[in-house]
């Protein structure tokens, strides 16, 4: 047992308040990636105003959430984007957001270098355009580029550059890690779940049994790049990578959606796993009341994972993963690094793979132009 | 960004909890926050977030850890020395 597993067995019990809670701000989105978490497009007439916005920083911070990651959809298609995060890093919440960079031109740039306790996190899904151009659409690889360029040059310092692991992206690792070199950003690595749109192209973009038994192996000769805890399904084949190695949603980790739905975790946008509305009684109230997050913080059923000596390595794997890919969650994680997944996935080939609920994808795709 | 590798830490020293650091409590303990190197670090034990909070009314480290857990001095020592290199406690 690690020296971190009294810790993280208290941590199944659940906080007073998340570690890791994801803010979406908008479902609006000027791509369409293939794999997007949210299955954005489309922004939502019910999403919160401004002063909901500001009244939930408020909340957050009275409830002691040091810092909160901020998505979408694109967060800066809201017209309000600067005015909140402002209102966050001032009460001292911090901020980190995730952005294809289509709306960091020069000045914006210098806008987000002048705020204090901000991070950014630039995605890329490929370390070259053709790669990257294929899941996130048609130009979003130079815009990208153009907005770590503006960062670079408005002094923001070092910014995050955020990829998604997939058949394709894992095989450019040491590209990656050349990019995020050249403007001494951090690279962040993350697993590509088979959430939102993901569940359509899952099947064919996650990686491959060998190739991320590489990709461990990669990760554990660079404990300097960020995974945000996302392979922790990988520690069973051997000494566990950095992290909690635990599946933190509703204990740890949970999401507000545009619409102020409180779900366990970004990647499980689904009835399923939503515990309330913050518009009903608050966020706190969610959080410390919510039958769905008390219930997910009884200590887990390792179901057919229990007589697997790496249970306490990898603790089964990644909810979502399983559920979107039709699996029940004592299974194995789907990409089980011992293949038990993949037996349970051919065992189950006619069960119904739940669809994620809301949906706000568009209907037509729309170019892309780098600013 | 900081220095604090070169400190050394004394806990016969006065020393008290950074200015820049928010405590969250929680069930185990709590949660220290450093906002200016933004790093989180769980406080594993109730004692010890009770002996930082109360550091800088003491003008030693020892006394501090003697007001609350006598018993166990030395391991409390090694306890709060070890929040010296993530800059959460700094000498006065
Ligand atoms: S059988 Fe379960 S616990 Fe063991 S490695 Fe596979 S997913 Fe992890
Ligand atoms: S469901 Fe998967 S992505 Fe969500 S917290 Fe659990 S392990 Fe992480």
């Amino acid at each position: 047992m690690g020296a971190n597993s009294s810790l993280r067995d208290k941590f199944e019990r659940g906080l007073a308040a998340p570690i890791c809670l994801t803010w979406e701000l908008t479902y609006a989105c000027n791509l369409a990636c293939t794999h997007c978490l949210s299955s954005s497009g489309r922004r939502d007439p019910k999403e919160l105003n401004t002063d909901e916005a500001k009244a939930l920083i408020d909340e957050i911070a009275a409830m002691q959430i040091f810092y909160i990651n901020i998505g979408g959809g694109e967060p800066m298609i809201r017209r309000d984007f600067f005015e909140i995060i402002e209102h966050a890093v001032n009460q001292k919440v911090g901020v980190k957001f995730s952005t294809n960079g289509t709306r960091i031109d020069a000045e914006a740039a210098k806008k987000l270098a002048a705020i204090d306790y901000l991070d950014i996190q630039i995605s890329i899904d490929g370390a070259d355009a053709e790669t990257c151009d294929k899941i996130r659409g048609e130009g979003s690889y130079a815009a990208a580029r153009l907005a770590m360029d503006h960062l670079r040059d408005a002094n923001f310092g070092e910014f995050k550059i955020s990829v998604v692991m997939t058949r394709d992206s894992i095989e450019q690792l040491d590209e990656f890690e050349a990019i995020a070199k050249h403007y001494g950003a951090q690279l962040r690595l993350t697993r590509l779940r088979p959430s939102g749109r993901g569940v359509d192209v899952w099947d064919e973009l996650h990686p491959t049994q060998e190739q991320n038994r590489r990709l461990y192996k990669w990760l554990m000769e660079r404990p300097n790049v960020l995974t945000g805890d996302s392979f922790f399904h990988l520690s069973a084949l051997g000494d566990p990578l950095d992290g909690l190695n635990l599946c933190g949603a509703g204990r740890v980790v949970c999401l507000i959606d545009p619409i102020g739905e409180v779900y366990a975790c970004p990647f499980v946008i689904h009835e399923e796993f939503k515990a309330g509305n913050i518009r009903d009684a608050g966020f706190n109230a969610v959080w410390t009341e919510s039958d769905l997050f008390t219930s997910l913080r009884e200590p887990g059923n390792p179901g057919a994972c229990g007589s697997c000596g790496s249970y306490d390595a990898c603790r089964g794997g990644c909810m979502a993963a399983k559920f979107f890919t039709g699996l029940e969650l004592t299974d194995p994680d789907p990409e089980c690094v011992f293949g038990h997944g993949e037996t349970a996935l051919a065992a189950k080939k006619v069960m119904l793979i739940p669809k994620p609920s809301p949906d706000h994808s568009r209907r037509v795709p729309v170019a892309i132009t780098a600013r | 960004m900081s220095l604090s590798t070169s400190v050394i830490f004394d806990a016969s020293a006065p020393w008290s909890l950074s200015s820049q650091v928010s405590l969250r409590d929680e069930a185990f303990g709590a949660l220290a926050y450093h906002h200016g190197n933004r790093r989180l670090v769980f406080l594993k034990s109730r004692e010890l977030v009770a002996i930082l909070r109360s550091l800088e009314n003491f003008s030693s480290v020892n006394e501090a850890i003697d007001a609350v857990v006598p018993n166990e001095h030395d391991r409390y020592v090694e306890a709060v020395g070890a929040l010296v290199k993530s800059d959460i406690i700094c000498g006065r």
